[in-house]
């Protein structure tokens, strides 16, 4: 037995949980004082939020005890987690995208069904604490950085002791994270503790009093952020020094390979962005990085130049000179240009095939090696494989496994190393590292990099600001369809690409709340 | 006179011949509303008309409605449990169901067939019901006309002022959401699927208690797909429903009554004019893409399987 204590509000005490033959969680323990800002670190698949899901009720510990203000707790389902006082903000959000806002709260809420009082509570307290949210508004209408605040605002709304944030700032901008900062600061002071987990360590340093770190399910450190550097920590969490990237910045103004003349795309759907008048040259030798919060048309813009959806005119894009418009995929590929889409299972690599499989896909017409007369030359397939496999260091658990058996991070190196490994004269990657650790992070950008100091021009889209600081010669922001002009990389700062990636409405919105 | 009297019947058979897809197709909106796709409303129709037949016989008719929603109810559970607890594909269950449910009324209807059966009776209100014209139509009908239409009405309300009505729309939205915030989406399923269960066994019970007060082998006649046709193309909003199935009645009787008139228009055009009308108008209503993506149940069809 260990004495009751007080003193901590949540504790977590010797946390096993086990999925068929993985230690998720391996007797993590994880103590969080009131009003404290507690961090929560790893790497990916650290096991956070597994620990994070069994505390707010949606997983059942393996073995081990949770203790509430010294109490021992069964936190049976998230409904008994927000009755004691717990809350969460998901990192993918746990939202209704065909519900308002009202609606989405409500469901959250326990009690009396009353829309209209709860509407006017929403505005109230959403206005309170700097948060503007419309209540009658639909989900699938708002921008990220508005969906989290109505996760934000249905745990406010609760009056947790206890609120579980998951990467929160991953999805927002600069300035978007600083109003967060401003609101979970507040929070502390009036004595709400927070679990805060993120992958971004200096904003840890910033806001964040004490620190539990977790590798491969176990707990391997607590400490006091603001006394460790950014470095330190990274240490901790992956248990070995991160390779720097490395960049040479000579700049040698080739010519242009991949050109956008204006180009036009009309929205085909009811959530789809429009594109709207874009025009850019990436030279060869360099890479441009295009910026913006998730859902500003980065997809569409990435349809457009792989061929995904052709363009009304050839003139609107251009591959070494050559206007491409209205070609497809195959033939855009066939004169020398690579695509990386975001999402790397399902739309880069199909779940179901075996790797070697997934090379011939996106080869086959540009590769003579794979297909000859008709026929698949599997034996090419594997050689090919096999060479990506090696130059990238993808890990798998047998020869030519399918591609969902797979990691994240060592699937989508193995995505981008299929198509680095054509050496392609212009390449375009979507969110090249989305969830991928540090380690397979660093790896892929500086391939990225190596790519076009051997002459080949690449577009890099990435929400993460410190991967496009990275990687990018220059930067381009990508807002509501429009893309900003291109500006140095070494020339604009972080609180400037911020602006642009707002737009004039919600920075608009944003002072408002602030003189509100 | 005698026109008018024809007019009149025109009118009241229309009713009756919209009712059973209402039923059929309000239930059908619940269960999709909740991210369920149940194709197997024909059988469970066509098992609803031949138990509310039968025990009609022995209790009467307004017993055997309550026969036929049981039977209903049955065999939407077994689909419930197919689909929902071992989750199989629900497109390949329902379509199942359906050839389940016709042999299965097949079956024990050998002995009905040719017999009379029970009718439901028109309800009397003295006086209101002696009023020419509106009396029969709107003071003597059935009891089922009415309850099919303040049913419509309590689906609506239910479904967009009520915190039930929001839950089924959340677990069809996002099953993981509503997992993720505590709301158990395989019981919230089962209720939905039994409660389309029990208004397509209705539907069946009505067309072989008061449609046509008989029981013949496919009676259904292919009514459970237009009632899961008219739910999609109403953008699952119950007005809409109402208004499709009683378009669907209206212009199927017309064409009878045009063709017995013998005006030369060929038979094959009359019969297919329901299915064109009643698409192109709910094809116009539904013309706002927006509104019909909101209301279109993100999850339906999907399978759900909530992580320990």
């Amino acid at each position: 037995m260990v004495t009751e204590n007080p003193e901590y509000l949540l504790e977590a005490l010797h946390v096993v949980k086990v999925f068929g033959t993985l230690r998720a969680n391996d007797d993590v323990t994880l103590r969080v004082k009131p009003g404290e800002i507690h961090a929560f670190l790893g790497e990916n698949g650290a096991g956070k939020s597994t620990l994070v899901k069994m505390i707010y009720g949606a997983l059942q510990p393996t073995s081990g005890e949770f203790r509430w203000k010294g109490k021992s707790v069964n936190v049976g389902n998230p409904a008994a987690a927000r009755k004691l006082g717990i809350g969460m903000v998901f990192q993918h959000f746990s939202l209704f995208e065909a519900l308002t806002v009202a609606e989405n709260i409500a469901l959250a809420m326990p009690g009396d069904f009353d829309m209209a009082k709860l509407s006017e509570k929403i505005a109230r307290v959403s206005k309170e604490y700097g948060l503007p949210l419309e209540p009658t508004a639909i989900v699938a209408d708002l921008s990220v950085g508005e969906r989290q605040r109505i996760e934000i605002v249905r745990c406010l709304l609760q009056e947790p002791r206890l609120l579980i944030m998951d990467e929160p700032t991953a999805v927002l901008t600069p300035q978007e994270a600083d109003q967060l900062f401003v609101v979970l600061n507040r929070l502390s002071r009036e004595g709400c503790a927070v679990l805060y987990i993120s992958h971004r360590l200096e904003e840890v340093k910033r806001i964040c009093h004490n620190a539990t770190i977790l590798r491969h399910g176990k707990v391997v450190a607590n400490v006091d952020p603001t006394l460790e550097t950014a470095a330190s920590l990274a240490r901790l969490m992956v248990g070995a020094d991160i390779h720097v990237v490395h960049t040479v910045r000579e700049q040698s103004e080739g010519a242009a390979r991949l050109k956008l003349d204006n180009l036009n795309l009309p929205a085909d759907g009811p959530f789809v962005v429009e594109l709207k008048n874009i025009s850019l040259e990436v030279k060869a030798g360099e890479v441009i990085a295009i910026a913006g919060v998730a859902g500003n048309g980065q997809s569409e813009l990435f349809d457009a130049i792989s061929g995904e959806r052709p363009l009304a005119r050839d003139a609107m894009i251009s591959f070494d000179g050559r206007p491409s418009g209205r070609l497809g995929v195959n033939a855009r590929r066939n004169v020398g240009a690579a695509f990386v889409p975001e999402e790397r299972l399902g739309h880069g690599a199909v779940p179901g095939f075996k790797l070697s499989e997934n090379v011939v896909l996106t080869r086959h017409s540009s590769d003579r090696s794979l297909v000859k007369m008709g026929m698949l030359q599997s034996g090419g397939a594997t050689v090919v494989s096999e060479r990506v496999i090696k130059a990238f260091d993808v890990r798998k658990g047998k020869p030519d496994p399918e591609a969902r058996a797979l990691s994240g991070g060592n699937l989508q190196k193995f995505v981008i190393g299929r198509e680095l490994d054509r050496k392609p004269g212009i390449l375009v990657v979507n969110q090249p590292t989305w969830g991928v650790d540090a380690g397979a992070s660093a790896t892929i950008r500086q391939a990225i990099i190596d790519l076009s100091r051997d002459g080949s021009a690449v577009l890099v889209i990435s929400q993460d600001l410190d991967e496009i600081y990275e990687v990018a010669d220059r930067i381009a922001v990508i807002s509501r369809g429009q893309l900003s002009e291109t500006y140095r990389a070494n020339e604009i700062s972080l609180q400037q690409i911020g602006l642009l990636m707002a737009g004039a409405h919600e920075v608009k919105e944003a002072r408002h709340a602030a003189t509100a | 006179m005698q026109d008018h009297g024809e007019l009149l019947s025109i009118i009241l058979t229309i009713i009756t011949a919209s009712t059973p897809l209402l039923l059929a197709a309000i239930g059908e909106l619940v269960v999709e509303r909740s991210g369920v796709l149940n194709l197997g409303v024909e059988g469970m129709m066509a098992v609803g008309a031949v138990c509310g037949f039968g025990t009609a016989l022995i209790f009467g008719p307004y017993v055997g409605i309550f026969a036929a929603i049981a039977a209903g109810v049955l065999l939407s559970l077994l689909f419930a449990f197919l689909t929902l607890s071992l989750v199989s594909n629900q497109v390949a269950t329902g379509l199942a169901l359906t050839l389940l449910g016709l042999g299965i009324s097949g079956l024990i209807g050998v002995g009905y067939v040719g017999q009379p059966g029970a009718k439901l009776a028109h309800i009397y209100i003295p006086l209101l019901s002696d009023i020419p014209w509106l009396g029969p139509i709107f003071f003597g009908q059935d009891v089922l006309v009415y309850f099919s239409l303040a049913l419509t009405a309590a689906v609506g309300y239910v479904l967009f002022r009520t915190k039930l009505g929001l839950v089924i729309r959340a677990v069809g939205d996002s099953h993981q959401s509503a997992h993720a915030l505590g709301y158990g989406v395989i019981p919230v399923r089962y209720a939905c699927v039994a409660f389309g269960g029990g208004c397509a066994g209705l539907a069946g019970g009505y067309l072989s208690m008061a449609y046509t007060p008989q029981w013949v082998e496919n009676m259904t006649a292919g009514r459970g797909w237009i009632a899961l046709a008219l739910v999609v193309f109403a953008s699952w909003l119950p007005k809409r429903v109402a208004i499709g199935a009683y378009l669907f009645g209206m212009v199927s009787i017309l064409g009878l009554a045009v063709q017995t008139k013998g005006l030369g228009i060929p038979s094959q055009l009359l019969t297919s004019l329901p299915y064109i009308v009643t698409i192109v108008a709910l094809v116009i209503i539904s013309g706002n893409r927006a509104l019909t993506r909101a209301n279109t149940p993100a999850c339906l069809g999907q399978p759900f399987v909530p992580d320990r």
